[in-house]
C-alpha cells in the first residue's frame, strides 16, 4: 500500500488532520504529508477505521490544505541507532542538528519501546555517588533508578542536573556514564547553557543530545523523549553502556499531551490533562532499569517544573507515583542563598536501602540518614514555634534540634557547584560532625554501636 | 459462519471495533492477524467493541476477528503457587522464554504447566457420592502447601473410578458414573465470584506483625482494608510487609499498574524470606500478578479479577487467603482510560459512572465463608489507593472507604519525619475490634482491649495538648500533662514506629505487642508515682533503663528480656525520688 498518495483531507484541527481513505491503514503507522509547495511533514496515525483516519502531525499543521498529499509508510516510527549517536546533537525528530552527517544505522529501532518483563529485570543496587551530600546521604541514587527533580521556575535545577551528570560515578566499578540528554520545549538560552557546560567539561563527547526547543513544534515533543530512550536502550542493552538520561522539561511534554487530547475532543481528566497521562508517563519512566543478562543500565533524571510550586499538580503527582522517589528543590532554601537548594524532607529515594550499607557506602549510612532527617524535621518545625513564643520557651532538646537545622542547611546542604564530596570522608563524616552538636541521648535513631564507632567526641575519648 | 468471524472496523489505542461478528458480552476474541487477545466490552448495533490486552500499533482495519466462545477465564490447579503472572494469567517466566526480556505481543501461554506431573493422592473412593467443591484428592504443591483438588462447581455424582499416582493437570483423575471426567485443572471466568454456601462474620484477626496495624487498627480474616496515601508515604512497603508477615496461608499479590523495579524486588526477596509461621520461604505460599504501569492497560483492568479469582480458589480449599492489590487507583484509571475510549459519559473526574459499583463488587469478593465442601475459608482484601495529591476526597478513595471496614490512612507529614509506618493514628480506623475482642481476651490477655483503649486515648490526649504546645511551648504545661506528652512520645517512637528494613524490628508477634504496650503504661505509672514523690520529670524520663528498654527492641530475644527491662526501669525511676 505504500507509495499511494491520498488527497482526501476533510478536516484539520490543531495538530490533527482527518482524512477519508480507501485502503486499510494500521494504528500507529507513520505518515508523510507533502504540501502544495513541496515541503514535507511527518505524522502518525492516532485512530483508524474503514472510513476515517486521524493523523497527528509532528511539525504542526500550518499551511496544510485539502490538496496536501498524504502517504502512509506502512511502518511504525523508527529511529536509526548506532554507536555513532554518541557525541551527536539531533533535533526533536531525530535529524542531525549539529551540521553533521545522517546517522548510519546499525539497526532501526521502534521508538515506542516494549515493556520490560518484570521477571526479566534485575534489582538496581549499585550506589551512584553524585558528590552532592544532600542526595548521596539522604536520597541516594542507584544505578537503574528513575529519580526526577521536582523544581519550579526560577530555580537552579539545570545546574544540579549538570552537576550530577558531571560528577556521577559508581563506587563499585570504573565504568563511566554516557549521558543521553533530551530537551523538550526549553529555550534556546537554556539549551546553550547545557551545551556550553557539556563542552566545557568535555562531556559532550560522551553524550547524545535530542533537542526540541520552545519554538519547535509542540507535538514533536511527544516523540523526542521516546527517541532519546530508544537510543539509551540501544546503548545500554546492545553495547553495555551505563546510560544517564536527563530530560527537561517534563512539564512541556505533558502540555503537549494535553494539547493533543483537547484537539481529539477527549474527555479530560484532572485539570484538562488526559486520563491516560499516567500510562503515557509510565511508558517513558519505566524504560529505566537493568535487565538480566545485560551489563548496561539506564538511569533516568527527568526534570519537571511544578506549576505554581504545587507538588499536588497532576504532572508532579503522577510522576511521583511512577518514579522511584523525587528530589525536591525548595524556593525557600534558594532564597536563603543555599546551593543546591534541595529540601530533603519531601525528597525520597525508594531504592536507597538497596544501594547503601556495608560494602556499598558504609554500615552506618541508614542510621545516619534517618537521624539527619528526624533532627532536621524537628528543627524546622520548631522554627514556627519560636517565631511565636521565642527561644526561651524551648527545652534543651528542642533548642539543640533548632540549632542543628540551621547548621545542617548551612554546612551540609550548601556546597560548591564544582564541589565533589566523596560519600565516606566527605558526606557521612560531615554528617557525624554536625550531629555531634546534639547530645547523644537525643540521637534516638542512631544505634549504639554506630555511636561507639563513629561519633567524633566518642572517638576522641578512645 | 459469518457470526463467528468478523473484521476490524476501527482501532483507537487499546479499543478495537469489529463488524460482522455477533459475540456475547465479555467473550474473549482473537484480534488481527497476530491473534491478539481481547474481550468484548460493548455491543453497539452490528459493531462489537473490544478491549485488547496487547499493544495494538501496526494493526489495520480489515484484519480478522475470531470468536472463542469463552469468557475471560483463569486456569486453576496445581502450579499456581510461586508463579508470577501478567494481568491475564500468562506466566512471565514463560514469556521471557518466548520473547526475551521485552514483552512483545501475540504470544499465548497457558497459566499452568500442562505437562508437569503431580503426585495425586485420592481422598475419595469408587462408589462415593461427591458434589461440587468437595475435595477429591491432595497434591503436595509446595513444601508447606497441599493443593486440595476439588470437584469443579456444577459437577456432582457417584464416583465410578479414581486414580492415584503421577498425572498432569489435564489427565482425568476421577470418573463419575454418568461419564463426567474430572481432572486436576479447572477453569473459572474471572468476572464471576466463585460459589460458596454462606458468609460468616469475621472474628479472628489477621495477624501481620505490624504493631500499629495489629494492635490499634486490626483487620479480621476475611475482612477488607483500604490504604490510601500520597506517593512516598509507604503504601507499597506496607503492602509488602503484609504480604511478608501476615499469618494467611496463601498470599496473592497483585502489582497493578505499579513500578517494574518493585515487582523485581519482591521476586528477589520473597524466595529468601522465611515465613515465621512455617519456617519455609515465603514464596511457597505466594502467587504474584505483575502488570506494571507500562504494560497494556486493558490487562491491568483484568489483573484484579484474575487475582481475586485465584484467591477464591484457594479459599475454597479451606485456606485463609490474603490478597493485596497495589494499587486499586491504577485499576480505576485503566477503567477510566477504556471508558473514555468508548466515549462513555463520564462521572466524577472523568471516571466512569460505574466506578463505585465495580469497586464494591471487587471488595465484596472478600469474606470468611463456609465453602461448598463445608470447610471454613477466607479471603482478606487489602487495597492500596493512590489519591492524586494525597487528597482522599477523590472518587476512588471515597468509593473504597464506603466499602472497606478498615482504613489505614497514610500521612505525608509522618513520612517526611521518617515516622514509618506513616499511618496516621488519629484518622485511621478499624470496625473489627468489637468482633475480635473475645479472641484477644481468650488468646493474648484478658485485659487486651482495655490496654488498647488506654494507648489510643493517650494518643488522642496528646493531639489536644499539642495544640496548646504550639501556642505556648511545652514548659508552660502542668507537670502531669508534660508527662503525658512524654508517654505519648514513647508510644510513637517505641511502639508505633517500626522499621520494615530491620531484621528484628520488622515483625512483632501479638504477645510482644501487648507486652510493649504494657511497658509504656508501666512507665507512666512509675513516673507518676515518682513525680508525686518529688522526682524531677527530666530525671524520670532520662533513666538509662528506659533507653535500654526502647533500644532493646532491635535486639534478638527481646520477647524474653522485656520483663526484666521493665522492672529495671521501675527501680531506676523509683530511685529518682531520692535524687533531690
Amino acid at each position: 500500500m505504500s507509495g499511494k498518495e491520498y488527497r482526501t483531507i476533510t478536516d484539520v484541527k490543531g495538530p490533527l488532520v482527518f482524512l477519508n481513505k480507501t485502503e486499510p491503514v494500521s494504528f500507529g503507522e507513520i505518515v508523510q504529508l507533502r504540501l502544495s509547495d513541496g515541503s514535507m511533514k511527518n505524522g502518525q496515525v492516532l485512530d483508524t477505521s474503514d472510513d476515517q483516519v486521524i493523523v497527528q502531525v509532528f511539525e504542526g499543521t500550518a499551511s496544510i490544505d485539502r490538496q496536501t498529499g498524504v502517504k502512509f509508510l506502512g511502518d511504525v516510527f523508527k529511529l536509526p541507532v548506532s554507536k555513532g549517536l554518541i557525541g551527536r546533537i539531533l533535533d526533536g525528530a531525530g535529524r542531525p542538528r549539529d551540521g553533521g552527517p545522517e546517522i548510519v544505522a546499525d539497526e532501526m529501532a521502534d521508538i515506542i519501546g516494549a515493556a520490560i518483563n518484570p521477571y526479566s529485570r534485575q534489582s538496581p543496587k549499585s550506589f551512584i555517588q553524585t558528590g552532592i551530600s544532600a542526595i548521596d546521604a539522604c536520597t541516594s541514587l542507584v544505578r537503574g533508578q528513575k529519580l526526577p527533580i521536582f523544581s519550579a521556575s526560577g530555580l537552579p535545577h539545570n545546574d544540579i542536573a549538570l552537576q550530577i551528570a558531571r560528577q556521577a560515578k559508581l563506587v563499585d566499578s570504573d565504568d563511566d556514564f554516557v549521558v543521553v540528554f533530551c530537551a523538550m520545549g526549553i529555550t534556546a538560552e537554556e539549551y546553550n547553557f547545557f551545551v556550553h557546560d557539556l563542552e566545557r567539561t568535555g562531556a559532550l563527547e560522551n553524550a547524545a543530545l535530542f533537542v526540541n526547543l520552545a519554538d519547535d513544534p509542540a507535538v514533536e515533543r511527544l516523540i523526542t523523549p521516546r527517541l532519546a530512550l530508544t537510543a539509551a536502550e540501544y546503548l545500554a542493552f546492545e553495547h553495555d553502556y551505563h546510560v544517564l538520561v536527563i530530560y527537561t522539561d517534563m512539564t512541556n511534554y505533558c502540555e503537549s499531551l494535553r494539547q493533543i487530547g483537547a484537539a481529539r475532543e477527549e474527555v479530560p481528566g484532572r485539570r484538562g490533562y488526559p486520563g491516560y497521562m499516567y500510562t503515557d508517563l509510565a511508558m517513558l519512566y519505566e524504560r529505566a532499569g537493568l535487565v538480566k543478562g545485560k551489563k548496561g543500565s539506564i538511569t533516568q533524571f527527568p526534570i519537571l517544573t511544578m506549576p505554581g510550586d504545587d507538588i499536588t499538580h497532576p504532572i508532579p503527582d503522577l510522576s511521583g507515583y511512577i518514579t522511584e522517589g523525587q528530589i525536591v528543590i525548595s524556593r525557600e532554601l534558594h532564597q536563603k542563598g543555599i546551593y543546591p537548594p534541595i529540601n530533603v524532607l519531601p525528597s525520597l529515594s525508594r531504592l536507597m536501602n538497596a544501594g547503601i550499607g556495608p560494602g556499598k557506602t558504609r554500615e552506618d549510612h541508614k542510621s545516619v540518614s534517618d537521624q539527619l532527617y528526624a533532627a532536621y524535621a524537628q528543627g524546622r518545625e520548631l522554627r514556627g514555634l519560636v517565631a511565636i513564643v521565642g527561644e526561651d520557651a524551648l527545652n534543651e532538646r528542642d533548642l539543640q534540634m533548632l540549632k542543628f537545622s540551621d547548621i545542617f542547611e548551612d554546612q551540609f546542604l550548601r556546597q560548591g557547584r564544582d564541589e565533589d564530596r566523596p560519600i565516606q570522608e566527605g558526606t557521612l563524616d560531615l554528617a557525624w560532625d554536625l550531629l555531634s552538636n546534639i547530645d547523644t541521648k537525643f540521637l534516638v535513631r542512631l544505634e549504639q554501636k554506630w555511636i561507639d564507632k563513629y561519633h567524633p567526641t566518642d572517638k576522641k575519648e578512645e | 459462519m459469518s457470526e463467528e468471524n468478523g473484521v476490524i472496523y476501527r482501532i483507537s489505542g487499546p479499543v478495537v471495533t469489529a463488524i460482522g461478528i455477533a459475540p456475547r458480552m465479555y467473550e474473549v476474541v482473537r484480534v488481527g492477524n497476530e491473534g491478539l487477545m481481547g474481550e468484548v466490552i460493548e455491543l453497539h448495533g452490528d459493531q462489537s467493541v473490544i478491549q485488547v490486552y496487547e499493544e495494538t500499533s501496526g494493526i489495520s482495519p480489515g484484519e480478522p476477528v475470531v470468536r472463542t466462545g469463552r469468557t475471560l477465564s483463569v486456569q486453576l490447579g496445581p502450579g499456581l503457587l510461586t508463579q508470577i503472572y501478567d494481568g491475564i494469567q500468562r506466566p512471565l517466566p514463560k514469556l521471557e522464554e518466548t520473547m526475551g526480556v521485552f514483552i512483545t505481543r501475540g504470544v499465548d501461554a497457558d497459566g499452568l504447566d500442562l505437562e508437569k506431573k503431580w503426585e495425586f493422592n485420592p481422598a475419595i473412593k469408587a462408589g462415593d457420592e461427591i458434589s461440587a467443591g468437595q475435595i477429591i484428592g491432595i497434591v503436595q504443591e509446595t513444601e508447606t502447601i497441599e493443593h486440595r483438588v476439588m470437584v469443579p462447581p456444577g459437577k456432582s455424582g457417584v464416583v465410578k473410578s479414581v486414580e492415584s499416582g503421577s498425572f498432569n493437570i489435564t489427565e482425568t483423575v476421577c470418573k463419575l458414573e454418568d461419564g463426567t471426567e474430572i481432572a486436576m485443572m479447572q477453569e473459572w471466568p474471572v468476572r464471576h465470584p466463585r460459589p460458596f454456601i454462606q458468609k460468616y462474620a469475621p472474628d479472628v484477626p489477621l495477624m501481620t506483625g505490624q504493631r500499629i496495624l495489629d494492635f490499634l487498627f486490626p483487620l479480621a480474616k476475611g475482612g477488607t482494608a483500604g490504604i490510601p496515601g500520597p506517593f512516598g508515604s509507604g503504601k507499597t512497603v506496607t503492602q509488602q510487609q503484609l504480604a511478608k508477615w501476615s499469618d494467611a496461608q496463601i498470599v496473592v499479590y497483585i502489582g497493578c499498574g505499579e513500578r517494574g523495579n518493585e515487582m523485581t524486588e519482591v521476586l528477589d526477596e520473597f524466595p529468601h524470606l522465611i515465613d515465621p509461621n512455617t519456617n519455609t520461604p515465603l514464596m511457597n505460599r505466594t502467587v504474584m500478578i505483575a502488570n506494571t504501569s507500562n504494560m497494556p492497560v486493558a490487562a491491568r483492568e483484568a489483573s484484579v479479577y484474575t487475582g481475586v479469582t485465584i484467591a477464591e480458589y484457594f479459599r475454597d480449599m479451606g485456606y485463609n487467603v490474603a490478597l493485596m492489590a497495589d494499587s486499586t487507583s491504577r485499576w480505576a484509571e485503566a477503567m477510566r482510560e477504556i471508558s473514555s475510549r468508548l466515549e462513555e459519559m463520564p462521572g466524577e473526574e472523568g471516571y466512569p459512572a460505574y466506578l463505585s459499583s465495580r469497586l464494591a463488587e471487587f471488595y465484596e469478593r472478600a469474606g470468611r465463608v463456609q465453602t461448598l465442601a463445608g470447610d471454613d475459608g477466607s479471603v482478606s482484601v487489602i487495597g492500596a489507593v493512590s489519591p492524586p495529591g494525597g487528597d482522599i476526597s477523590e472518587p476512588v478513595s471515597q468509593g473504597t472507604l464506603r466499602i472497606v471496614k478498615v482504613f489505614w490512612g497514610l500521612d505525608a507529614g509522618l513520612a517526611r519525619q521518617r515516622h514509618f509506618p506513616a499511618i496516621n493514628w488519629l484518622n485511621s480506623y478499624s470496625l473489627y475490634p468489637q468482633a475480635l475482642d473475645k479472641w484477644y481476651r481468650d488468646n493474648i490477655a484478658s485485659d487486651f482491649p482495655e490496654v488498647r483503649t488506654e494507648i489510643s486515648t493517650l494518643l488522642q490526649v496528646e493531639a489536644e495538648l499539642q495544640e496548646i504546645v504550639q501556642l505556648v511551648g511545652s514548659d508552660a504545661l502542668p507537670i502531669d500533662q508534660q508527662l503525658t506528652l512524654e508517654v505519648a512520645r514513647m508510644i510513637r517512637e517505641y511502639f508505633l514506629q517500626q522499621n520494615a528494613f530491620h531484621d528484628v524490628d520488622t515483625y512483632s508477634d501479638l504477645k510482644l505487642q501487648y507486652d510493649m504496650a504494657r511497658a509504656i503504661l508501666s512507665f507512666q505509672e512509675e513516673a507518676k508515682k515518682a513525680i508525686a514523690g518529688g522526682a524531677q520529670l527530666e530525671d524520670v524520663v532520662n533513666v538509662p533503663a528506659r533507653t535500654d528498654l526502647m533500644r532493646g527492641r532491635f535486639e534478638k530475644g527481646y520477647n524474653d528480656k522485656i520483663g526484666d527491662l521493665v522492672s529495671e526501669m521501675g527501680k531506676q525511676i523509683s530511685a529518682t525520688m531520692g535524687a533531690n
